[in-house]
């Protein structure tokens, strides 16, 4: 069976240790081929003699290996469902786990489908295929000759099974051992040793029946640009890059890209508190957003300011040579930036001279129309500005006009303007709502595809029943009277209540979350796949990517009307001025008396004609919710207030139709009372229970620094804010009212909401007992409990509070204190994530909702700034920048008028005045509306003053007819584009 | 379980190519010395001890129970890293103490009253699992030397991967890759625990088995000591013609 031979491996590490390790050889690994006869196959057959490859250059079946460098960069090839019954070495597997793991992990994804016909050879444990390291060589030449030997004894061993008289009669053609190498020594040397070899992209090129997949090749050189003129520096190496940084010659830091100036950018480095500032092509050095980069600080003499000018570039056509226009655009920006530098405050100035760590990812974007017809090269257009043009080629630019597409960069060579990348999908067209909505999804990293088959298998098969044991295990709350109250439309209900009087005349109050966890069980894949943990539910405008599939949130967890379903319970038992005496836990099964919406809960308690059971349960909840809102807001709990909109969206076209801001009832109130209640309890058990590894949940109190907009916006109107204590914050604000202005509460209340900071999980073994503090909510200790099933924190508070009253088993990873660290981490980063893509979302179907429209409103100033007042237009919770002169450039969209109409910007108490006019926080203004879409990535909503009239600035009232026209009649983007382009 | 590495990869296979309960590869010898009264010699993977028995001898004050006294120290060249002195350190003394503990379990002490008996183990190499290959090293000195034992005693070391399969005999890279490891020392046939140690907490779901991991491998060690220590008798027995006799 096996054989154990003893092998040494010396490696050295760190003050050069001499590293002794066994490493046992084996006998008894498959080959994983259907065709052989001689293995001890331990597997299923992974390699078949089915899909195969059909390959021009290689016209008999045959099996791939790949090299290193292939996976690495042609992982966007390999991911089309194309290249079939691939050997992959774990010699491969593991550089390429060592050089990229976000790579490793794509290409894990592959090698687990099985339809795709990948198989691991442990070739690093083979007996015939083990390449002992020989003296002088470097482990990188070791690697490829381990390759090679592999690829080798792979194609002779298989020969040996087809070499049967009984084979050649069935008179099929042999399958041989096809190596795929980029390395061009590792490709000679195995032409020399007789094994079939050729490139990645010799081989794609070669597959007739996929012409496409050439688009999806890497490129680390274009012909056209192999002579061409260095354009920057040369990148200093590894070696010099780490020793530079280890004598602090250099400084390391991650690259920040400017939004407004293609030419700046900053690399935060910790000695400086705003980073260093790199201004100019050469100094960026091919620099990309987000890269870990080296910089060489600049003598004091020669630093400068950040430059306040908007430079976007212009469209450039790939055939263009770079023009001297363009060289000069750039001097001229370096001059007035330097001219400029001279009287502003200058900061820490660098350059860029290496990379340490490339961050490339996938980017969203456009192509840019190109001028010359039938030809293959292009340039990329990202729909992020901090991203640089990116030049690639496709066969299929006709096809990808007007279509957003997803780009990613290979290289970047020191004589290409551009870096050069590759075309990996395209998401439809230009403006869908589907396709939008993947961008937006996309580029805040929320996993979306569809659940795998293998997630899918773990769900319970339907019909579903409920057992005898299930019955037993549970307590039974099928005769409660238990209902929902949600909003309207909801179909992920996981929290419902009940509240009964009991003999002694105090009342039981019960909280009923979806028993999720009984059906997600610990360690089996749940999510979008290759994310791990910590998803969550995230909610576009009419559309939401659910965290577990449909068939437990919509139907099994979802705690529906008139349903007998799992639940796990929080019951209290309370006394009529709700102080709680008791608490109990545990998974029960409840059958909810009905599911309503805020509206009809608020209708039952409203109406007192009703007197049944459920009327009773709702005024009961509801009076003992106003308690406890009371107790709350008196130990300093804050009512904060963020514009919240909500659109209605035609359930066809997915558009939207009109918005509605959201409308508080008291029934919203009771609801969020008691899931408080809830999840305060629960954390106060795990925490005691769990004292390392409890998941809970905080909200730091912000700096006092964080309060200063909102305590002098408020001065000048005459209201002092105290922000000593959450106490004495939450009773100023009660004071901020105004009788003349019934906004002015909430628009104080926004302002706080600014001043927060983010609340964050955190495990109860890594803080001290006084940092738990929540302080949105005045609680000491907080969690949640209650959303299972969009969050994933609660799926694990469900886990451990089951553990701990022994409602189910725990396992090793619920307790460890290390992984629910990383957890928690993971689980704010999507959090944080999902949050911004919901605001995307908002922000894009406003632009959709005014497209081709102008409106009117009412609005108010919500802050002075130097050159703008911010605006909030109530009607639609909206916010927007009403620029009072216009930018350098004009660039904001609609041109104005330039006049002598000048607004004087006073600091002392933050207003702006233009003649009689003066504008003060929390003015009433009416603005108008519209859309400029002269950016087809970056249509934006555009905010005109209309009253107060300020002649030569507002818009002019009676013309409107004109003036709407005006904009309306603005040409469509790509001819603007044509317009500026340069013959 | 926490770690850098996962210490089963997906084909099944160990970080140094083994199967989960696949043992290192064991080399042993009885007899390696002239002066004590029984050495042994014992290699599993590139961890390796010496072990030496002096005695019985008769024990010093005037005690009635038989006194078993060990040793534990481990050559300053044993370790990657020279380390500084090769015995009395906190772990060398632990490792006295557990030694003694284990093989007091399988002396048949009531035969050797008023009498001391000495074993030394020194550690020449470490590769991982020291302490259970210094108590299968002790328990064939003592054979060599003619203790009567009521079994053999010998030890093994299990962990658990992130699969939560049991891997038997832990390497020192396992260890330090993070594997949380579990030490038995037992009787295999009267399954007798002697003794049990965790570098770090299980969850109860997996100890059971853990420990039965642990316990084959064991059995799996006595049987190779056992052909040894026949072997090494075949060998004696031929060279004073005690095959022809026997
Ligand atoms: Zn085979």
């Amino acid at each position: 069976m096996q054989t154990l031979r003893e092998f040494t491996r010396k490696t050295k590490r760190g003050n050069i240790l001499k590293i002794v390790r066994e490493h046992y050889l084996r006998d008894d690994i498959g080959c994983g081929s259907e065709l052989c006869r001689e293995c001890f196959q331990n597997e299923v057959y992974q390699l078949t003699s089915q899909h195969a490859n059909k390959s021009t250059l290689f016209k008999f079946p045959h099996y791939l290996v790949l090299d290193t460098n292939v996976v690495l960069d042609q992982i966007d090839v390999l991911e089309e469902d194309v290249l079939r019954n691939v050997v992959v070495l774990t010699t491969v597997l593991n550089e390429v786990k060592h050089r990229s793991s976000a790579i490793y992990k794509r290409f894990n994804e592959i090698v687990h489908d099985r339809t795709r016909n990948f198989y691991v050879f442990v070739n690093e444990h083979h007996k015939e295929t083990y390449a002992d390291r020989e003296p002088d060589e470097t482990a990188n030449d070791r690697n490829d000759r381990a390759i090679r030997l592999a690829t080798k004894w792979y194609d002779d061993h298989l020969q040996a099974s087809q070499s049967s008289k009984e084979f050649e009669r069935s008179g099929k053609a042999a399958t041989r051992v096809v190596l795929l190498t980029d390395d061009a020594a590792n490709r000679a040397k195995a032409e020399a040793e007789g094994i079939l070899v050729t490139t990645a992209a010799e081989y794609v090129k070669s597959l007739e029946d996929f012409p496409l997949l050439m688009d999806k090749l890497s490129h680390k050189t274009f012909d056209s640009e192999k002579n061409g003129l260095p354009q920057y520096p040369p990148h200093l190496s590894m070696k010099e890059l780490l020793e530079g940084l280890r004598q602090n010659k250099l400084l390391q830091g991650t690259f920040q890209a400017s939004r407004e100036n293609y030419l700046e950018g900053t690399v935060n480095v910790e000695k400086f508190e705003k980073g260093i500032l790199i201004q100019g092509r050469e100094s960026l050095n091919r620099a990309v957003d987000g890269d870990l980069v080296a910089v060489e600080l600049l003598p004091e003499a020669e630093w400068s300011a950040p430059s306040e000018i908007v430079l976007e570039e212009k469209n450039v056509y790939a055939d263009e040579v770079p023009s001297e226009e363009r060289a000069k655009d750039e001097n001229e920006m370096l001059n007035q930036v330097r001219a400029a530098a001279l009287s502003a405050e200058r900061t820490p100035t660098g350059r860029i001279v290496g990379i340490v760590r490339r961050k490339w990812r996938q980017y969203c974007g456009i192509l840019q129309p190109s001028l010359i017809e039938d030809t293959n090269r292009h340039i990329f257009v990202p729909a992020d500005r901090k991203i640089p043009r990116i030049r690639i080629e496709t066969r299929q630019a006709a096809m990808l006009q007007n279509q957003r597409i997803i780009v990613t960069i290979d290289t970047w060579p020191r004589n290409s303007r551009y870096p050069h990348g590759h075309f990996v999908r395209s998401l439809g067209p230009l403006g869908d709502m589907a396709t939008e909505n993947e961008v937006i999804l996309l580029e805040h990293d929320v996993p979306h595809c569809k659940f795998s088959d293998e997630v899918l298998s773990f769900l319970p098969k339907m019909p579903w029943t409920i057992t005898d044991e299930d019955y037993s295990k549970r307590v039974d709350l099928r005769d409660l009277y238990i209902c929902s109250v949600d909003p309207p439309g909801c179909t992920d209900i996981d929290d419902a209540l009940h509240c009964r009087e009991l003999p002694n005349g105090n009342l039981e109050v019960g909280v009923h979350i979806a028993d999720v966890s009984h059906f997600i069980r610990p360690g089996k894949r749940t999510g979008h796949g290759g994310s791990g943990p910590g998803e969550t539910t995230v909610y576009l405008v009419g559309k939401r990517i659910d965290m577990v599939p449909e068939l437990l949130s919509s139907n099994l967890c979802s705690l529906v009307g008139g349903v007998e379903r799992f639940a796990f319970s929080c019951v209290w038992e309370v006394d009529n001025e709700a102080n709680v005496l008791s608490k109990r836990f545990h998974k029960s099964v409840i059958k909810s008396k009905r599911a309503m919406t805020y509206e009809e809960a608020q209708n039952i308690i409203d109406d007192a004609t009703q007197q049944n059971e459920i009327a009773k349960s709702l005024r009961n909840l509801n009076r003992l919710a106003k308690i406890l809102k009371k107790r709350r807001m008196d130990n300093g709990a804050l009512v904060l207030a963020s514009p919240e909109i909500r659109f209605q969206v035609d359930s066809e076209t997915h558009e939207p139709l009109e918005v509605e801001v959201k409308q508080m009832r008291e029934t919203n109130s009771m609801v969020e009372e008691f899931m408080l209640l809830a999840n305060i309890t629960v954390a106060e058990h795990i925490a005691t229970e769990f004292s390392e590894c409890a998941v809970l949940r905080r909200h730091p109190r912000p700096p006092p620094t964080n309060f200063d907009p909102l305590v002098k916006s408020a001065r000048y109107q005459g209201f002092q804010v105290d922000i000593n204590s959450g106490l004495e914050l939450s009773h100023s604000l009660d004071k901020c009212v105004k009788a003349d202005n019934p906004y002015f509460n909430t628009m104080i209340r926004i302002l706080t909401t600014r001043c927060m900071m983010q609340a964050v999980y955190f495990i109860s073994g890594s803080l001290q007992k006084e940092e738990f503090f929540h302080y949105g909510l005045a609680a000491p200790i907080y969690t949640h409990f209650t959303s299972p099933i969009r969050r994933y924190s609660d799926i694990m508070v469900h886990r451990l509070l089951a553990a701990s009253i022994g409602a189910d088993s725990t396992y090793a990873q619920l307790l460890d204190r290390k992984s629910n660290e990383e957890l928690c981490h993971n689980l704010n980063y999507r959090h944080k994530m999902a949050q911004y893509a919901g605001r995307a979302s908002v922000a894009l179907n406003t632009h959709l909702f005014f497209r081709g429209k102008e409106e009117d409103e009412e609005g108010y100033v919500l802050f002075v700034r130097k050159n703008a007042l911010q605006v909030l237009i109530p009607k639609y919770g909206l916010e927007g920048t009403l620029y009072l002169k216009s930018d350098k450039d004009g660039k904001d969209g609609v041109e104005r008028v330039k006049s002598e109409i000048v607004f004087t910007f006073n600091e002392e108490d933050h207003t702006q005045r233009c003649g009689d006019v003066v504008f003060h926080s929390f003015d009433p203004v009416t603005v108008r509306l519209s859309l400029d879409s002269s950016n087809v990535q970056h249509e934006k909503l555009i905010f005109r003053l209309v009253k107060p009239y300020i002649k030569g600035f507002s818009v002019e009232t009676t013309t409107e007819g004109t003036d709407s026209q005006a904009v309306s009649a603005a040409p469509p983007s790509k001819k603007t584009k044509k317009d500026k382009k340069k013959k | 379980m926490s770690g850098k590495y996962d210490l089963l990869s997906e084909q099944g296979l160990r970080l140094d190519g083994r199967r989960p309960h696949e043992l290192r590869r064991i080399k042993c010898k009885l007899g390696v010395f002239e002066q004590p009264d029984g050495s042994a010699y014992m290699e599993q993977g590139n961890t390796k001890v010496l072990a030496a028995v002096y005695g019985p001898h008769q024990a010093k004050g005037n005690q009635t129970e038989s006194v078993i006294n060990c040793q534990y120290s481990q050559a300053t060249f044993s370790t990657a890293e020279r380390k500084n002195r090769p015995r009395g350190d906190r772990k060398s003394l632990e490792f006295k103490l557990y030694l003694q503990q284990a093989l007091s379990a399988a002396i048949k002490s009531e035969l050797y009253p008023r009498s001391q008996i000495d074993i030394y183990v020194e550690v020449l190499q470490d590769d991982g699992a020291n302490y259970a290959v210094a108590l299968n090293a002790a328990t064939l000195a003592l054979i060599d030397a003619g203790i009567c034992l009521n079994e053999f005693i010998v030890a093994c070391t299990a962990s658990l991967s992130k699969s939560n399969i049991p891997l038997t005999d832990i390497s020192q890279f396992e260890e330090v890759s993070g594997g949380p490891k579990l030490t038995v020392a037992a009787l295999p046939t009267a399954e007798k625990i002697a003794f049990l140690e965790m570098s770090e907490r299980f969850h109860i779901d997996h100890l059971e088995t853990v420990i039965e991991t642990a316990m084959a491998g064991c059995r799996e060690i006595r049987d190779i000591l056992e052909a040894a220590v026949k072997e090494h008798l075949l060998h004696m027995g031929s060279a004073s013609d005690f095959a022809k006799v026997g």
